[in-house]
């Protein structure tokens, strides 16, 4: 058996180190690029979201490198997500690839049901060993949060254009090479001290929070690498959701403690939306205003065009967007997407923040 | 005489002026981009260096538009903004007090709110183009008109007929029906006008509040038949300013003011440049499956900037600055 999982940013990172360590062999899809586009966009429904395509890219890159069976997410709608996994699956047997697909329901519906999905999968390893596995690929995929929210306040400060990249890359390989959790402190240090590497100098910048859709925050092919412009264009990005706050709210239920999680942020979305819509649209709206109150200068909310949660979301947005006085600015992705217009809307909003706070 | 030169480079009109150290607009410029930015901006430089006395210095130098980094490039610019700022700093500017910039341009529309001077809110159209200057300027083709007639024809009309204007295409079907029907032009025209001032405002102008005083540039602001359908629909008054056509590049030398305001002297390479050999380039690059298209651009055979790769391998191997807040 050999295993393979979509893509949605560093993901991998964290469910390879579980599977392997496990002794499950895993085939990691090719990074998302514009071939995995053209191969998804070509045989997923038109009116799919970018999500979609983007995985059954995915899937049929993963195939030529021998993958069999697909470990894939589920959900209980009302976004179509849920969905996905069979509509993905089927579409592949109609183009005759031969994969096993596994589906991960959330936890709070079926807990028999995915126990016993982690057990098809593991094979001979023993519960005990399997939660080893899942916490020491939780553990890596908290390395990878700290990182990457390391790499946003270094962005805008660097003095080399780049070199927070640079020693970005070399520290995401240092973690992804542990094989052992007893390893994992070490690579911890060696990843703070390439960090601190970087050389910056003090300067005044803009702070913004992205919200949205969760793939499309967390998959740089998806949102044009937008943490990546921000903070070229001087801006100290912060993302609503986070791998690992995701991961111990939907299948840990919070029980690490001291994370940031979606509770706060759906408590905090009243009046302007008082309902769980689907997806992160209660999400969207919450975070928005934890934001403002946290005093950032504006929020980009981001969705995969036809994204129903995050038009509802979006339709809010402006109301609550004079109430507290932060704006916002919604991006639309989907395949047909133009980066010319998106760096246009992007500069413009950078301009009206750091006018409006006067550090032009 | 010292001053600062702006220049929009957009997708259908490339448009330089000189502006003195007062804000005064001493030159203008409007001319078609035709798909050969480098070209006509390089003519755009040699027609404004005639125009001008001898003894002028170019203390800074601002681009914006599609184009602006190529422009940025070429003439060597202080400050490459994007349209919306520029649009929104030019009118500001010379028209004190704005609340509203409504935009239209050759591929693009756009909405600009400010409160007390400052930009609030903006968008641009999205999915679809319907409406633009591009669509009227066939449309005035088609029908055999001359652009600058449209508008008055359009004023002509008594009763405008009702067109389809939710798309271009699907307009101008409906303007052949209603033509064929046997409706008078200038009906058909104001028609087409009110049309595409519904889709604006139901498309870019959605959810925002527009207030007095409303400035309408762009070079679609030439129509007049435009503007009485803007007013008509949001019974206000709405004014066309001076230069309205090059305002993005009135715009960028008020930005290269600004910049330029803190000392330093100008990287404008000199009015010399309309005579260098620029060449636009490009391979794809295959360090990924991305297969980026980068762009290169060549000043006598030397590489002097590169761009559109996603990851930063050949824009960042050159040391290029955009621009940082």
């Amino acid at each position: 058996m050999k295993v393979t999982f979509p893509h949605m940013g560093h993901m991998w990172i964290c469910l390879a180190a579980m599977l392997e360590y496990l002794g499950v062999e895993v085939v990691v899809p090719p990074p998302t690029s514009k071939r995995t586009l053209t191969l998804g966009a070509r045989h997923a429904p038109e009116f799919a979201c970018l999500p979609l395509k983007l995985n059954l890219g995915n899937f049929m890159e993963a195939s030529e490198l021998g993958a069999d069976t697909i470990l894939m997410a589920g959900g209980c709608g009302p976004c179509r997500f849920g969905y996905y996994a069979q509509v993905e699956y089927a579409i592949l047997e109609d183009l005759g690839y031969k994969y096993r697909l596994v589906v991960m329901e959330p936890p709070q519906r079926h807990v028999g049901e995915l126990l016993s999905k982690i057990k098809y999968i593991t094979g001979h390893s023993s519960w005990w060993e399997v939660v080893r596995g899942i916490r020491f690929g939780y553990q890596k995929a908290r390395m990878v949060d700290e990182l990457e929210r390391r790499a946003h306040y270094l962005r805008p400060r660097e003095i080399h254009r780049g070199s927070t990249d640079k020693a970005f890359k070399r520290a995401l390989r240092e973690i992804i090479a542990v094989k052992h959790p007893r390893d994992l402190p070490q690579a911890g240090e060696r990843v703070r001290r390439i960090m601190a590497g970087v050389a910056i100098r003090p300067r005044p910048v803009l702070r913004v929070g992205i919200v949205g859709e969760i793939f499309t925050l967390l998959e740089p092919f998806a949102n044009y690498d937008l943490e990546r412009r921000l903070g070229y264009l001087g801006v100290q990005a912060d993302r609503s959701i986070y791998l690992s706050e995701w991961i111990n709210d939907h299948l840990f239920l919070g029980l690490v403690r001291g994370l940031r999680s979606r509770k706060e942020a759906c408590r905090a979305a009243p009046p302007y939306l008082n309902h769980f819509v689907g997806g992160h649209g209660q999400e969207t709206v919450g975070s928005t205003v934890m934001y403002a109150r946290q005093g950032y200068d504006g929020v980009i909310q981001l969705l995969p065009f036809t994204c129903m949660p995050e038009i509802v979301a979006h339709s809010v947005l402006p109301g609550l967007s004079t109430g507290l006085g932060i704006p916002t600015l919604t991006i639309t992705v989907d395949e047909q997407s133009g980066e010319a217009g998106l760096m246009t809307r992007l500069e413009a909003f950078i301009d009206l923040l750091a006018r409006k706070k006067g550090v032009v | 005489m010292k001053g600062y030169l702006g220049i929009d480079v957009g997708s259908v009109s490339t448009n330089l002026v000189f502006m003195d150290e007062n804000g005064e607009i001493r030159e203008a410029i409007y001319l078609r981009t035709r798909g050969q930015p480098i070209f006509v901006l390089q003519e755009g430089l040699r027609q404004l260096a005639e125009r001008l006395p001898g003894n002028i210095v170019i203390s800074g130098v601002g681009t914006t538009g599609s184009g602006r980094y190529l422009a940025g490039i070429i003439a060597g610019a202080d400050v490459v903004k994007n349209e919306i700022t520029s649009h929104a700093v030019a009118a500001s500017t010379l028209v004190p007090g704005v609340q509203t910039i409504l935009e239209i341009g050759g591929q693009d529309s756009k909405i600009i709110i400010l409160r007390n001077g400052v930009v609030t809110d903006f968008a641009m159209n999205t999915v679809c183009a319907a409406g633009t200057g591009s669509f009227l300027d066939q449309q005035a083709a088609r029908l055999n008109i001359p652009i600058e007639e449209f508008g008055k024809l359009a004023l002509k009309s008594t009763v405008p007929v009702r067109i389809a204007g939710r798309c271009a295409v699907f307009a101008e079907s409906d303007m052949i029906h209603k033509q064929q029907m046997g409706y008078s032009l200038p009906d058909i025209l104001a028609g087409l006008c009110e049309a595409l001032v519904r889709n604006y405002l139901n498309n870019v102008g959605k959810g925002k509040e527009i207030l007095p005083p409303v400035v309408f540039q762009g070079g679609v602001a030439a129509n007049a038949g435009m503007r009485r359908a803007f007013e008509q629909a949001l019974g206000l008054e709405v004014h066309v300013p001076p230069h309205y056509n090059v305002m993005g590049a009135v715009g960028a030398a008020l930005l290269a003011r600004e910049k330029m305001a803190g000392g330093g002297t100008s990287r404008f390479r000199g009015f010399g440049v309309a005579k260098t050999r620029f060449k636009a380039g490009g391979f794809e690059c295959e360090g990924c499956p991305n297969l980026c298209e980068v762009v290169e651009i060549t000043r006598e055979g030397e590489v002097i900037a590169r761009w559109g790769d996603r990851c930063g391998r050949w824009s960042n191997s050159l040391g290029y600055k955009e621009n940082a807040v």
